[in-house]
């Protein structure tokens, strides 16, 4: 365990500067440059954790964002800990803490493992087969099944960095900074384009960056220190702005790209104070070169998942960038000429390699000769049919493969190893161009789905366009980018390449055995435990389209997505059903590309500015005067003033009393003003309300009640004249937005004729309303020179007055029945004008009065509050206020829909009161209404929607809305509780005043 | 997300903009002549074309004017950009 697996001096690596950190618990030792895998790997570490189902060990993979095993849990305290997060991502710091996932109650020893061995009854779609029956015993196996669902743990407490967002436009995005994506950007930003150059990883070059041997050279140079001249040239460059340890997330339509930029993950905790953790890069580019590269695939045998096995390229970088040996007895396995790059590298850092296993037989490669040379035993034509070794791999079984590539022949021979790289060639990494909406086409010589039609001005360039080797990349990019930039010329055209690499492959998806398939384990999706045995059996079940595969086997549905199976999946589905590769399809990769933190994507809008909220201009008296607030959509309202002791109920009930028997004072600013002007104002009043406004004199008020073009109840408010063409109309607090844009619809698009103007005021006035007996006494105090009289100012009418300088609007109207006054004053007076009604209103224990009081007082006079007793199926006539549909006007938006033949129907749901028989009793909102306990099934006639106990008449009182509920006065219904039923009786749903005699005392 | 040339603004992100569903269909004049059919047609009926749709659209947190696009659906390609009251755009 202990065992040092450095090698030769890494160019990457600072072997200067040493790095504690702990993983599971144990103090380790890496360098600054290195990532938790290559400093894991150094310090022999392989096994990091457990598989999803059946608990096998697993160890790292790869070297990069595809890893789908080795995803680990970072920081161990409940606010920063972070789950899923890949090693092979992750560069090391001093204190570093990382731990396994999946695995109880170690990785070395993990409980679940027991999985493997029942995996026989653990097939494809065994959760949907086994829990299906008997219902009733659901609750049952979901705590079970939750418990073993999910990987890693969430944080407890609130996270305590900082994260943004940020726009950015830029004319060239370059994803990608691998040799393409390098000279993409040079050829760009010199040609004059502003460009944004991204890559997920700290350094910039790809894996060309690391290539140092001859037998690949660009203008006679190893093609490695070609590359690193380029990058040396491209940071001078003026127009070029380069953004490392930056992933693109999802690429959408129109060239709008997400990216997250991770800015102090790198560093120690203690430097990271103040500092922003994460951006999220909102990317606008007018042109998009994808140079995302690809990936490496692995192939598909028996026991392919044991620690220790790697993709071949990752063994090789571990060795070059980061100069560590993956085992000291290394063996390749592979199809084509990848791996023998790996064992040059190995070879020349001294690693030993014992053989290489090549599905292919004898081919002409310099690659191949290079390797031999180095008397390396290699085995042509042969492939791996078994491995061993439980919590690292031990040895691998060889047989000769069959001249079709069916079968495996010969006797099996066993070789002794301690890792092993494989290589079944690459996948371009289409996963971004796909997202864009791009179509793909498969390349039947090599096996790989290279971009076929852009949706957007964009391009792919270099390996993820299906161009995989050197002079190929070379050759192509410059004809691109001259066309895709419209330019004359690039710095790369005759540029000279060598390439040893040999194109042959043999592509097998799923290599055979000796063994027949059900005795087998062969892994294609690593992270859910996906095997070519279970896509067999969900093609047996009947299962054809590749998107229904994928759900029925979990394959690709990892936080990998499949990086690495997904095209072995669609290999074998193809084999198996006889269909082609290219007709087949492949599944939907969908953003982000890898995992996004909930702190990235959003950004600062965490606590209160999580949404945004409106205050009144006296939301501060409110505070001091120890309101409760309610959210009225954005707004907050005071909801009730507890005195001393007081719970709601009683707050509530104080309140109402007050307000009936001598004066209450609320603040309704909040409802929604619109100014209307214009010569056609009348006329357009006309056509939205539902009742007549061309008879309304100047200086009245009336109560309108608005519907959608189906008949439905949209909002009401009370609207008043203020000149001959002048109106203010208000509207119900939630509703005044879509009011305002439903109006100014109807005027842009219908009624363009109409000399009208609109204009949200809302927020420029003030609203105060005084109610109650005593109110007239008090606003003759507050606005002395203002004739109170019923002669001069009758109730539903309005005056222009002042508070001593102060200009007001008083209009004589009331919600709660009682005679009541609101004054409007510009909202920077506000607060003054309360404290004057207060002050008037001593003598008279004027009360505030909060959102509950004024639900309550309305309920008693049976007024609707619409959203509450509305739910946008019910007409004016089901609410039972016939009176205020005109039945002169010729037309009003929603008038046709009230004779539908369904709008029509008596047994729709109305408006009604509720009293119970028990006056104490009060109603559940929201409670079931029906009249017939004993049928079967119990017909559900209504419900509840408002309930309050009313102080004023002592008792409880409800409204509801119930089947049929007009005709059906004095009737008895029950409301059935959990644990009771509770009787009422179906009354007029105006309890209190029925004759409106207090509004004019 | 994608670009709306507003006619009255130019350019924006969609996020200043909201849908407002088929475009061309007019209000009848007289609504009380219609039987219950025909105003079941204009109240509820609406396309939902996989291809180009003529489509109203309306700069809410912008100028808060009314437009129409002509949008292909299968890419989300804006065709065409007009104000209220003109006649579609052949294409």
């Amino acid at each position: 365990m202990s065992k040092n697996l450095r090698v030769k001096k890494g160019k990457f690596i600072d072997e200067t500067s040493r790095v504690s950190f702990k993983f599971n618990r144990k103090k380790f030792y890496g360098f600054k440059g290195d990532t938790l895998a290559s400093a894991l790997l150094a310090n022999n570490v392989h096994l990091v954790g457990r598989s999803f189902k059946y608990h096998r060990p697993r160890g790292i993979m790869t070297a990069g964002s595809e890893e789908p095993n080795a995803i680990v849990q970072l920081h161990n305290d409940s606010s920063r800990t972070d789950a899923n997060v890949r090693a092979t991502e992750v560069e090391i710091y001093e204190g570093l803490e990382a731990t396994s996932q999946n695995c109880w109650p170690s990785v070395n020893f993990d409980i679940g493992g027991i999985n493997n061995f029942f995996s026989p009854l653990l097939p494809a779609g065994f959760y949907y087969k086994t829990f299906m029956w008997p219902a009733s015993f659901w609750e049952k196996y979901e705590y079970f099944i939750r418990k073993s669902a999910g990987l890693g743990k969430s944080p407890t407490r609130p996270d305590p960095d900082i994260y943004e967002h940020r726009y950015i436009h830029c004319d060239v995005l370059v994803i990608g900074a691998g040799i393409s994506g390098i000279m993409a950007a040079k050829t760009a930003a010199k040609s004059g384009f502003k460009t944004l150059l991204v890559d997920e990883k700290p350094n910039l070059g790809g894996s060309t960056i690391y290539q140092d041997t001859n037998l690949f050279k660009i203008n006679n140079q190893n093609s490695g220190s070609w590359l690193e001249k380029e990058i040396n040239e491209i940071k001078k460059l003026k127009n070029l702005e380069i953004k490392t340890r930056t992933s693109v997330a999802a690429f959408h339509g129109y060239n709008f790209l997400l990216a997250r930029e991770s800015l102090i993950d790198h560093l120690p905790i203690e430097q990271r104070k103040n500092k922003t953790r994460q951006r999220l890069l909102k990317i606008r580019a007018k042109k998009v070169i994808t140079a995302t590269g690809s990936i490496e695939r692995p192939l598909i045998f028996d026991n392919n998942d044991r620690p220790g096995i790697l993709l071949s390229s990752a063994i090789k970088k571990y060795a070059d960038f980061f100069g560590v040996a993956c085992g000291e007895k290394n063996i390749l396995l592979t199809n084509n000429d990848s791996a023998y790059e790996t064992a040059i590298s190995l070879i020349q850092k001294g690693i030993n390699i014992e053989a290489i296993i090549d599905n292919r037989e004898s081919i002409d490669s310099k690659l191949i000769y290079e390797v031999e040379k180095n008397n390396i035993k290699i085995f042509k034509g042969f492939t791996v049919v078994n491995t061993s070794g439980y919590k690292k791999i031990n040895g691998v079984s060889i047989m000769e493969l069959s001249k079709d590539g069916q079968k495996v022949i010969g006797s099996k021979i066993n070789l002794s190893c301690d890792c092993l790289g494989i290589s079944g060639g690459w996948t371009p990494a289409v996963h971004l161009f796909t997202q864009s909406g791009g179509k793909l086409q498969f390349r039947d010589e090599d096996q790989v789905f290279i971009p076929k039609t852009y949706p957007s001005d964009q391009i792919s360039v270099g390996s993820c366009n299906g161009d995989l080797e050197l002079d190929k990349i070379i050759l192509n990019i410059s004809k691109s980018l001259k066309e895709f930039l419209n330019i004359k010329k690039t710095d790369y055209e005759n540029i000279e390449v060598l390439s040893s690499m040999n194109k042959s492959k043999r592509n097998i998806w799923l290599l055979p055995s000796d063994k027949i398939i059900g005795k087998t384990k062969p892994f294609i999706d690593y992270q859910n435990d996906a095997t070519a045995k279970d896509i067999k059996l969900a093609l047996r079940e009947g299962f054809r389209s590749i998107e229904h595969v994928k759900r029925y086997t979990t394959t690709g549905m990892g936080t990998d997505q499949g990086k690495l199976g997904n095209m072995h999946a669609l290999g074998i589905i193809s084999e198996t059903s006889g269909t082609k590769m290219g007709e087949l399809g492949t599944t939907t990769f969908r953003p982000p590309y890898t995992p996004l933190t909930f702190g990235t994507i959003v950004g600062r809008n965490v606590g209160e500015y999580f949404d945004i909220f409106r205050k009144t201009p006296l939301h501060d008296w409110h505070t001091n005067n120890n309101a409760e607030f309610e959210n009225v959509g954005q707004w907050k309202r005071a909801w009730y003033y507890p005195k001393k002791d007081e719970n709601m109920h009683q707050a509530v009930q104080r309140e109402s009393k007050a307000a009936r028997e001598s004066a209450g004072i609320l603040d309704a600013s909040t409802l929604g003003k619109i100014d209307i002007q214009g010569t056609d104002a009348s006329e357009f009043l006309n056509r939205v309300y539902t009742n007549a406004w061309s008879k309304l004199a100047i200086g009245k008020c009336r109560y309108g009640l608005m519907l959608n073009e189906d008949g439905m109840v949209y909002d009401d408010g009370v609207t008043t004249r203020l000149g001959e063409n002048h109106y203010i109309m208000t509207t119900t607090t939630g509703g005044a937005a879509n009011v305002m844009g439903k109006l100014e619809d109807y005027l842009q698009t219908e009624w363009p004729e109409l000399d009208v103007y609109l204009t949200s005021v809302t927020d420029h006035y003030a609203t105060i309303s005084v109610c109650g007996p005593n109110s007239k006494k008090i606003i003759s105090k507050v606005i002395p020179n203002l004739d109170l009289t019923d002669e001069n100012f009758p109730h539903m009418s309005f005056k222009n007055s002042n508070i001593e300088k102060v200009k007001c609007r008083v209009m004589r109207i009331s919600f709660t029945g009682e005679h009541s006054y609101e004054i409007n004053v510009q909202a920077n007076y506000g607060k003054s004008v309360w404290e004057k009604c207060m002050e008037a209103g001593r003598d008279f224990n004027i009360t505030p009065y909060g959102t509950e009081t004024m639900h309550l007082l309305r309920a008693e006079k049976g007024f609707i509050i619409v959203g509450q007793d509305t739910d946008a199926t019910m007409t004016p006539i089901d609410l039972q206020m016939d009176w205020i549909v005109s039945k002169k006007k010729y037309d009003f938006i929603g008038k046709r829909s009230l004779y539908r033949s369904d709008t029509i129907k008596d047994d729709r749901k109305q408006l009604v009161g509720l009293l119970t028989d028990n006056p104490n009793e009060v109603l559940e909102e929201g409670a079931q209404i029906i009249a017939d306990i004993n049928k079967s099934p119990v017909e559900m006639l209504g419900h509840v929607t408002s309930s309050y106990y009313s102080p004023n008449l002592n008792k409880s009182i409800a409204l509801g809305v119930v089947r049929g509920g007009k005709n059906m006065m004095g009737q008895k219904l029950i409301i059935p509780m959990e644990k009771k039923n509770i009787n009422v009786t179906v009354s007029d749903p105006v309890f209190l005043d029925k004759e409106n005699k207090r509004l004019n005392d | 997300m994608f670009l709306i040339n507003c006619p009255f603004c130019g350019e924006r992100e969609q996020s200043e903009f909201k849908a407002g569903g088929e475009a061309h269909i007019v209000r009848p004049k007289q609504p009380t002549e219609l039987s219950d059919d025909e105003w079941a047609e204009y109240l509820f009926m609406r396309k939902n074309i996989k291809g180009i749709q003529f489509e109203r659209w309306n700069h809410i947190h912008g100028c808060r004017k009314w437009f129409n696009i002509v949008r292909d659906t299968s890419n989300d390609e804006i065709k065409a950009v007009y104000k209220m009251g003109k006649k579609p755009p052949l294409v």
